[in-house]
């Protein structure tokens, strides 16, 4: 007798009601293959999860993002996050593309440096700037964004004294209708203290007022926003040059391009309510085109964008664990990734897709990773086929933050592949293990030993 | 172990419970269990149904029938 495909037994309530006059989203079609690569063929080569990049997407992002801006505006200039996703390969997909960087802290600094970016190609950002962290970044010729005043007279200290000479731009916070307001970096617009920052600059000869900079939020679902943004810079940069005649060389609008993520809690779906790069492009380059600025005297406009670039560049592939009943009889699936890699599941609703065929039906679930933690939850509630251990499946768009913020936390993080533009694999980090845990741990003699007692 | 014998069954996996107006749909293999139950099978011999007529093992079948089971008490479908 031939036997019939097995799937586990399931049954469901018919609930009747209103109609969804949005329709349903079926986000369950199987995803077997990221771009050529079968994802059965990366797992059996790499491992369960995995994280995997997409060097096409990435480069395809920069150029739209590139295109919607030198469109309308003849200036302009990227330079890449590097908290968002600073594996150096990644980093250097966007060098090569020609962006800067963009970086908060030493770490991320020397990191750009190893990469090979010239520093006066690189924007130092961030509220924590030791004396040598500036004295490299002055040497460097990077342009140093000043976050408070103790950073201002620290630098100042420094160049006192010698014929160096600092390229510096002041952060500059502002309320541009949003919530929240980050007020926490920089200097504020409305109160005066920015302004005040810039006379102190320009009182000192060591420093050499290049740009101003802002950088309003992130996942910014609203334009005008940075209409507003830019206007304020727009205004600051104007004012320099009418009191103090010193054109302003660049208005970094920062980043926080929303991606096509859900946010937790959002009624539609991330790609159906977000702004398009041209549409923030548009917010813009249509208000510093419309101050007063001398045509010949345009400031070059940055930007610091990351997580539009790359979100939806990268996926993380993994395997299920367990399945099991709540409860409260919903279904509960345990996968091999957690929040200990996907950091950013505390605020997006992750697409997930199986990695192989199914039947029709399909059942709402919660999504809980391998941690012995009650935190470790992916999705609370997700609709998706008939899952069992051993399946494969896909999580969508976890290129920012995730290989930055994730956790060492009682599993270890695993390897990560690029898929370049011929379609092949490379590993751009490797997996840990146990000795890489312990590589740093030190054992004092007294306590080697588990069997004697001091 | 008992499911209720006045429930409907259509060929498609749509049962009817008349004795309260529910409806549900399940799958092919949960359409085998509910058949099986109506002809008083015991869960060892719906297990070894089973295992001859689906690409499955015992242990698997074991696991998916509890879970199986513990969704039909909930859906009232089962007399105890």
């Amino acid at each position: 007798m031939i036997q019939l495909p097995y799937e586990r037994p399931f049954i469901q309530k018919l609930n009747t009601g209103s109609m969804n006059k949005f329709g349903t989203k079926t986000e369950f079609a199987p995803v077997t293959h990221l771009e050529s690569v079968a994802v059965s063929k990366i797992i059996e080569e790499y491992g369960s999860p995995c994280f995997v990049i997409s060097e096409r997407q990435i480069r395809k992002n920069y150029q739209n993002a590139v295109r919607a801006f030198k469109t309308r505006y003849p200036k302009i200039q990227y330079a890449w996050s590097y908290k968002t996703n600073y594996l150096s390969a990644v980093c250097n997909v966007f060098h090569q593309e020609g962006s800067w960087a963009e970086v908060v802290s030493i770490f991320e600094y020397n990191k750009a440096i190893q990469n090979g970016v010239d520093g006066s190609k690189i924007i130092f950002n961030g509220p924590d700037k030791s004396e040598n962290d500036l004295a490299l970044a002055v040497k460097n010729k990077s342009m140093i964004h000043i976050d408070h005043f103790d950073e201002l007279y620290m630098l100042v200290a420094l160049l006192e004294g010698t014929d160096q000479k600092a390229k510096v731009a002041i952060r500059v916070n502002m309320d541009t209708g949003i919530y929240p307001m980050w007020d926490r970096f920089g200097f504020n617009y409305e109160n005066g203290q920015a302004w005040n920052a810039i006379i102190k600059i320009l009182a000192h000869k060591e420093l050499e007022l290049v740009g101003l900079h802002c950088h309003i939020g992130t996942f910014m679902l609203s334009t005008s926003a940075y209409a507003t943004a830019a206007y304020k810079l727009c205004d600051l940069a104007i004012n320099i040059k009418s009191k103090y005649g010193l054109a302003i060389q660049y208005l970094d609008l920062g980043g926080g391009f929303a991606s096509s993520n859900t946010l937790k809690g959002s009624y539609l779906q991330g790609a159906d309510i977000i702004p398009s790069v041209d549409d923030y492009a548009e917010a813009i380059t249509s208000t510093v085109l419309n101050s007063s600025f001398n045509k010949d005297e345009l400031p070059t406009i940055i930007l610091e964008s990351g997580r539009v670039l790359i979100d939806d560049a990268a996926w993380l592939i993994g395997t299920v664990v367990a399945t099991k009943r709540l409860s409260d009889g919903r279904r509960a699936t345990i996968m091999d990734f957690g929040v200990n890699l996907l950091f950013n599941a505390f605020w997006y609703d992750y697409k997930i897709s199986p990695a192989q065929e199914f039947t029709h039906h399909t059942e709402d679930m919660v999504i809980y990773g391998p941690l012995c933690m009650n935190i470790d939850c992916i999705r609370e509630n997700i609709n998706l086929p008939l899952l069992n251990k051993g399946d494969q499946v896909v999580v969508h768009k976890v290129g920012a933050y995730n290989m930055t913020q994730w956790m060492q936390f009682i599993q270890m993080r695993p390897k990560i592949v690029l898929i370049d533009m011929n379609g092949k694999t490379h590993i751009l980090r490797e997996n840990e293990s146990l000795e890489t845990m312990i590589e740093l741990e030190r054992m004092p003699d007294h306590l080697k030993n588990i069997n004697s007692k001091v | 172990m008992q499911i209720n014998k006045n429930i409907a069954i259509s060929e498609s996996g749509f049962i009817f419970n008349p004795s309260n107006g529910d409806s549900f749909s399940t799958n092919q293999v949960g359409l085998e269990i509910i058949r099986l139950l109506k002809d008083d099978k015991g869960k060892s011999e719906i297990v070894s149904e089973l295992v001859n007529k689906f690409q499955t093992d015992s242990a698997t079948l074991e696991k998916d029938l509890g879970d199986f089971f513990l969704m039909l008490r909930n859906f009232q479908l089962l007399n105890e």
